[in-house]
C-alpha cells in the first residue's frame, strides 16, 4: 500500500465578478481527493469544469478560498512562508502546460530549461555531473543531445518541447507531476509516445502524476484511478473501467455516450 | 448503377511563396492530389497538423490568394443541372457569384466567429441571401431560415437573437444553417467540432448529418484530424500525408484493414475509450513529416516508414486501385 503524497479537504475557490451585481462562481467547491505516492491519476471533465482550477491551487500559485492542501504533512498555503519553503515544494510538485510553446521563453535557447533544472537541484550545469544529467535526461526521452541544445523553441516541434519539459522532470525528480492537456495539441501518432515517457517516469522515479484532460480516452488508458470533475466537483471516482463503462452518476453516462469511438458507429435517425 | 460526381481534383498543385534570406522557395503543401468527391456521399479527408488538408479546401472552392499559388491540375464541379464547371479555369468574380454558396460553400475552422456579434442571426442570413439575390426582403428571409433551423432540429428563436446569446454549439450550427441556405451541392467543413465539449460535438455531429440525409447537400467534404469523429458519419475516407493522398477507402476499411503504413500507424496511435484501445497499449509513429520545402524524392512517410524498400526511396508512388473502390500510394501493393 502506498503512502499519501498528497490530499486537498474542503477545497473551494470562488470566484467573483461584477460590480454592482455580483456573479458568484463555484469553480471549485468542496473537493476532497487524495493522490498516492507513485500513481497515475486522471482528472477528467469538459471545458469549465474546475479541473485547472484546482490544479493551480495545488501548484500554489492560485490561492484558494477556503479548505486546504495538505503536501507531506504540511498545509501548503499556511506552512510554506519563505522562499526556501516554495522552493522545495516547487521542486517536488512540477506541472506541464497544455501549449509546448508556453512552457518555454521564446527568447532563450531551450537549454535555459535545463540548466534552470540542474540549478534547481542544486547541480552546476557547466560542471561533468551536470552535462552527464542533461545527456541522460534527454536520451530517456529520446532526443539526441546534439541536434536538440543550442536551439531555440521554434526550432522544434511541439512533440519535441514536450519531451524537453519530460526531460526536465527526469533532471529535478519531483514527487508530484500535474500534466495539463499536455498531448491536445500534438498530432495522434506522436502522442503515444510522449504519454509512454510519462509513464517511463513513474516507472522510474515513483513519480505521482496527475493528467487534467478533457480527453477520456486518454485517461481511460494510461490511468489507474479516475476522478471526473463536474462544475466544481468530483462527482465520480474509481478504476478506469469501473468510472467510464459503469458510471454511476447521470452526468458521467450521458458524457461517455457523447465520446466518439473508433471501432463502434453512432446510429442517427432522422 | 453509375456513380455520379460532384466534384473532381486532377493533379492539382498549390505551393505558399516564402522568402527566405532573399531567396524564393516554395511549401510545396498540395502535390499533386487526385480525388473525387462522389453525389450522396460524406467524405472524410483526414491527416496531421500541416499535411496540407486546409490548403485543399482553398483549392476544392479555387479560393487562392497570396502566399499560397495555384500551380498546376484542375478542379471541376459538377453542377445537379448535368453542368460542368472548370472551376480552376474561373475568374474569381465569377467564382464568387456563381459557384461560391450556391454551388459550393465551406464552413471554416473557428465559424463562429463570423458572426457579426452585433446583428441578430435573421440580418445575417438577410446579408447573405441578398448578396446573391437582390430582390429577397428580410421577411422571406426569416421564413427561409426558420424552415431550415426546424429541418436541422434547431429552435426557431434562433433567428431573433444576437451570436453572443448563443452557445458554442448552437452558434456552429447556426452557422451550417446559413452557409447552406442555397442549397449548395457541396459543402466543405474544417474542423467543425475541434472547440466543442463532447456533447455540443455530438449534436454538431448529427446536423452535418442531417444536411446529407436530408438531401441539403449532396456531398460533404469533412477535413479533421480526429477519425474517431469523422468515422460517425463518413462513407469514404481519404489520409493525407504531407502534400499527398496517401489511401482512400470506404470508412470501415480505413479502420479495420488499412493498407497504406501510415494508416495503419495513424490508426493504432488513436487513443479513443474503448477496451480495444487499453489491451493495445500506446502506440506511436516514430519520426516527423518530412520539410514541404524539400520533400524526400520517393515515398514522403519513407523515413518513418517500417517497411521501407530501395524503390520507396528512389520512386515516388502514384495513388493506384488496390481492389475495387480502394486506392492506396504503397509500393507494398504494387502488382509487379
Amino acid at each position: 500500500m502506498n503512502g499519501i503524497l498528497l490530499e486537498t479537504k474542503n477545497l473551494t475557490k470562488i470566484f467573483e465578478s461584477g460590480f454592482l451585481r455580483k456573479t458568484i462562481i463555484k469553480a471549485v467547491d468542496n473537493v476532497n481527493l487524495v493522490l498516492k505516492e507513485s500513481e497515475v491519476v486522471s482528472l477528467a471533465g469538459q471545458s469549465g469544469s474546475g479541473k485547472t482550477t484546482l490544479a493551480k491551487m495545488i501548484l500554489r500559485i492560485l490561492e484558494p478560498t477556503s479548505g486546504k492542501i495538505i503536501y507531506k504533512g504540511k498545509n501548503i498555503w499556511r506552512d510554506l512562508k519563505s522562499l526556501k519553503d516554495l522552493k522545495w515544494y516547487w521542486r517536488n510538485v512540477h506541472i506541464i502546460f497544455q501549449n509546448p510553446f508556453s512552457n518555454f521563453n521564446p527568447f532563450y535557447k531551450i537549454d535555459r530549461a535545463l540548466r534552470q533544472a540542474l540549478e534547481l537541484i542544486g547541480v552546476d550545469p557547466d560542471s561533468s555531473e551536470g552535462k552527464r544529467l542533461v545527456k541522460e535526461a534527454l536520451e530517456v526521452v529520446g532526443l539526441r543531445p546534439d541536434e536538440t541544445l543550442g536551439k531555440y523553441p521554434h526550432q522544434l516541434s511541439g512533440g519535441q518541447l514536450q519531451r524537453i519539459m519530460i526531460a526536465r522532470a527526469w533532471i529535478v525528480r519531483p514527487k508530484l507531476l500535474l500534466a495539463d492537456e499536455p498531448v491536445s495539441m500534438l498530432d495522434v501518432s506522436t502522442r503515444g509516445k510522449i504519454l509512454e515517457l510519462f509513464l517511463k517516469l513513474r516507472e522510474a522515479q515513483k513519480t505521482t502524476i496527475l493528467f487534467i484532460t478533457h480527453d477520456f480516452g486518454l485517461a481511460y488508458a494510461v490511468s489507474d484511478r479516475i476522478l471526473i470533475m463536474y462544475k466544481g466537483k468530483i462527482i465520480e471516482e474509481g478504476p478506469p473501467d469501473e468510472v467510464l463503462f459503469n458510471p454511476k452518476h447521470e452526468y458521467t453516462k450521458q458524457l461517455i455516450e457523447s465520446v466518439p469511438t473508433l471501432y463502434r458507429k453512432w446510429r442517427f435517425e432522422l | 448503377m453509375e456513380i455520379l460526381k460532384r466534384l473532381e481534383l486532377r493533379n492539382v498543385k498549390a505551393y505558399y511563396r516564402l522568402l527566405i534570406k532573399n531567396m524564393e522557395v516554395y511549401v510545396k503543401a498540395v502535390d499533386g492530389v487526385s480525388l473525387e468527391i462522389r453525389k450522396g456521399e460524406i467524405l472524410g479527408l483526414v491527416g496531421e497538423s500541416g499535411c496540407g488538408k486546409s490548403t485543399l479546401a482553398r483549392v476544392m472552392l479555387m479560393n487562392i490568394n497570396p502566399p499560397l499559388f495555384f500551380k498546376g491540375g484542375s478542379v471541376i464541379l459538377y453542377t445537379r443541372s448535368g453542368k460542368s464547371l472548370e472551376l480552376s479555369k474561373l475568374h474569381k468574380k465569377e467564382l464568387k457569384y456563381k459557384v461560391w454558396g450556391t454551388h459550393i460553400s465551406i464552413i471554416p475552422q473557428e465559424a463562429m466567429s463570423a458572426l457579426m456579434p452585433t446583428l441578430k442571426i435573421k440580418k445575417i442570413a438577410y446579408d447573405v441571401l441578398h448578396s446573391h439575390n437582390p430582390d429577397i426582403t428580410l421577411e422571406e428571409t426569416t421564413s427561409i431560415l426558420t424552415k431550415r433551423l426546424a429541418e436541422l432540429g434547431l429552435p426557431g428563436y434562433v433567428v431573433d437573437r444576437y451570436p453572443f446569446e448563443l452557445s458554442g454549439g448552437m452558434a456552429q450550427r447556426t452557422v451550417i444553417a446559413i452557409s447552406t441556405l442555397l442549397n449548395p451541392e457541396i459543402l466543405i467543413v474544417d474542423e467543425p467540432t475541434s472547440a466543442l465539449d463532447v456533447s455540443t460535438q455530438k449534436l454538431v455531429i448529427k446536423t452535418l448529418w442531417s444536411l446529407a440525409a436530408k438531401g441539403i447537400v449532396d456531398s460533404m467534404i469533412f477535413i479533421t484530424h480526429d477519425i474517431s469523429i469523422v468515422r460517425q458519419i463518413a462513407n469514404r475516407i481519404a489520409v493525407m500525408y504531407a502534400g499527398k493522398i496517401m489511401e482512400v477507402a470506404p470508412t470501415e476499411d480505413i479502420i479495420f484493414k488499412p493498407l497504406h503504413p501510415y494508416t495503419k500507424g495513424l490508426i493504432e496511435s488513436i487513443v479513443s475509450l474503448e477496451p480495444e484501445v487499453r489491451k493495445r497499449g500506446l502506440r506511436y509513429i516514430p519520426g516527423q513529416p518530412p520539410n514541404l520545402i524539400n520533400p524526400p524524392q520517393g515515398c514522403r512517410f519513407v523515413n518513418r516508414c517500417l517497411f521501407a524498400m530501395d524503390i520507396c526511396r528512389n520512386r515516388e508512388p502514384p495513388l493506384m486501385e488496390i481492389s475495387n473502390g480502394r486506392l492506396a500510394a504503397c509500393w507494398l501493393y504494387a502488382k509487379r
